[in-house]
Order: structure tokens, then C-alpha cells, then sequence
């Protein structure tokens, strides 16, 4: 059996991708690197957004991402039911792609936040989260500026009535998201985004403040070797 | 030739921590009477040609596309001189 094929994307500025990337190779699946400019998603089997600063956060973050050419096949990939995470600027690429309601906004504090932060798992039911359990609290490292959630009332009761947050903030709320939001999910459960990065918590070796972030990618290669 | 004004602001019901920000720097700075400062975006695009109907119209989908996050921002079209 062939090992499963993720999609890792580089827009200019992205930071993560090689953290993400390695981090797909630990799970043992296949990283694909993906480039912004290209029409092409390689026939991968899911996708992930890393974080960074694509096109230097000019308008607002992950806003001229959004209309990459490589986003141009993502966006209707995901509608379809390919498996996304967007992780940090990658869920800001998401929500300004209208493929996660809502928005992320500065800080309310307006510093730059860099930490250790405990999240607990709100849901286990998307295609990135079945390998946790529900209730789960764990500690992943965040590091944003503009990671403040909101969306407006009805957005966000339908949120909560349907189960799509899927992670909150634990031990106190680091940007002011609303209803303590870190990661939510769409209907279908194949895209999530979040400010936390499980790519920078998957070895010891790193001085990561955990391992929890494997369960991202476990989680989806069970999905992927299942379907 | 025209220059058309797009103003863009967070919506009213949208924390502004910037605003907030530059509204406690006021009295700092010895200015008072100020009760609010909201802080925005103004974009000025120049066009090819008159700002007619149909380059208004244009200028209204850019500024939905692109130029605003309508999620959580309104804007205003103007055109200028």
C-alpha cells in the first residue's frame, strides 16, 4: 500500500511549511509540497495550510492568499470534501476563502502573543481530531498577532449548536476570541482551522511543550486509510 | 481619468483594540473632548476613464472581493473632486 499523500502549501512568506512537512513524514505519509503559483494539487489526499505571513499579511491576513492560483483548485477541492487544515495564517486563508465562517482580528491586548498555551478538544468528529478524545486538554505552542475569532451571533450560535468548535482556549483566552474559540470546523467536517500549531508539537527534540500535535496527523491518516 | 475613495471600517459591533489604543494616547498627549476613535482603511484607486455607472459598479465588486472583508468590515464608495 502506497502511504497516504498530503498536501503541504508555500505561499511567499510562509514559515512553517518545512515544521509541517516533517511533521506529515513523522505520521508516515507522503509530503507534497505545494506552491501558490500553481494550478496543481498533485492529486494529494488532503491538504495543509501552515502558518507564516502569506503576501506579508498586505490587506488584511491570508486576503490576496485567498485568490492564489493554487487556491483557485483548493477552494472547490474542500467543498467537494477534501480533507483541510489550516493552521494559524492557514485558517486565516481559510476564513477569508469563505470555507470557515467568521474572522480573525488583532489581538485584543494588540501584542504579539508567543507561548505555551493549553486547549482543550471540543470535537472529535472532523477528519483531523477522531485520535482525541473528547474533553482532552492539551498544551500547543501559539504565536499570532491577528488571532482574535469573531463571527456574528447567529454564526456563532450555529457554531455551538452544531458542534463545530473544535478547539477552545484553556487556562484563560490569550486574544479575546470570542466564546474562547482556538479551532472550529465546517458542516461537513473534512476543514479545520485553528491558531494553535500541532506542527510545532510532534517531538521531544524541538523542546516542544508536547507531543499532542501528532494526533492531528494520525488522525487524518486513519481517515485517509480508512476511506 | 477619475479617482474613486473607498473607505473601509470595522463594523461598528467589531472591537477596535487599535482605536482603543490611539483613544487612550489622546489624553496622553494632552488633547481631551475625544470620546471614540474608531480606526479604518482608505484606499484610492485611479481609473482609467470616467467614474460612470458601470466603473462604480466595478469599484462596488472590488471593494466586496478584495479591497473588504464584508464578514466583518462595511465600506463606503465616494468619488472625489
Amino acid at each position: 500500500m502506497s502511504a497516504a499523500r498530503v498536501g503541504v502549501v508555500t505561499f511567499p512568506g510562509t514559515l512553517d511549511d518545512q515544521d509541517a512537512a516533517r511533521a506529515v513524514r513523522l505520521a508516515g505519509a507522503e509530503a507534497v509540497p505545494l506552491w501558490h503559483a500553481d494550478h496543481d494539487l498533485k492529486g494529494v489526499d488532503a491538504v495543509f495550510l501552515p502558518g507564516g505571513f502569506s503576501y506579508g499579511d498586505y490587506l488584511r491576513c491570508g486576503a490576496i492568499s485567498r485568490f492564489s492560483p493554487l487556491m483557485t483548485e483548493l477552494i472547490p477541492a474542500a467543498q467537494a470534501g477534501l480533507p483541510v487544515l489550516g493552521t494559524c495564517n492557514g485558517f486565516q486563508i481559510l476564513c477569508e476563502a469563505h470555507l470557515l465562517p467568521g474572522a480573525l482580528t488583532r489581538n485584543e491586548g494588540l501584542h504579539y502573543i508567543c507561548r505555551d498555551q493549553r486547549i482543550r478538544v471540543e470535537s472529535t468528529r472532523t477528519a483531523w481530531t477522531a485520535d482525541f478524545a473528547d474533553g482532552q486538554e492539551i498544551v500547543l505552542p501559539i504565536k499570532h498577532g491577528e488571532g482574535r475569532y469573531v463571527a456574528d451571533a447567529a454564526t456563532l450560535a450555529a457554531l455551538e449548536g452544531e458542534g463545530r468548535v473544535v478547539f477552545r482556549y484553556a487556562g484563560g483566552n490569550p486574544n479575546g476570541s470570542l466564546n474562547d474559540i482556538a479551532g472550529i470546523t465546517n458542516e461537513a467536517g473534512n476543514i479545520v482551522g485553528l491558531m494553535p500549531h500541532p506542527e510545532h508539537a510532534v517531538e521531544d527534540l524541538t523542546g516542544a511543550p508536547s507531543v499532542d500535535g501528532r494526533h492531528f496527523f494520525t488522525s487524518i491518516l486513519k481517515r485517509l486509510v480508512n476511506a | 481619468m477619475a479617482r474613486v475613495i473607498v473607505d473601509v471600517m470595522l463594523k461598528p459591533e467589531i472591537l477596535d483594540p487599535q482605536g482603543q489604543a490611539i483613544a487612550r494616547a489622546l489624553p496622553r498627549l494632552g488633547f481631551s473632548g475625544v470620546s471614540g476613535v474608531r480606526q479604518g482603511k482608505r484606499f484610492e484607486l485611479e481609473l482609467d476613464g470616467p467614474a460612470d455607472e458601470a466603473a462604480l459598479s466595478d469599484v462596488r465588486k472590488m471593494a466586496e472581493t478584495l479591497l473588504a472583508n464584508t464578514v466583518i468590515e462595511d465600506f463606503t464608495i465616494h468619488v472625489e473632486g
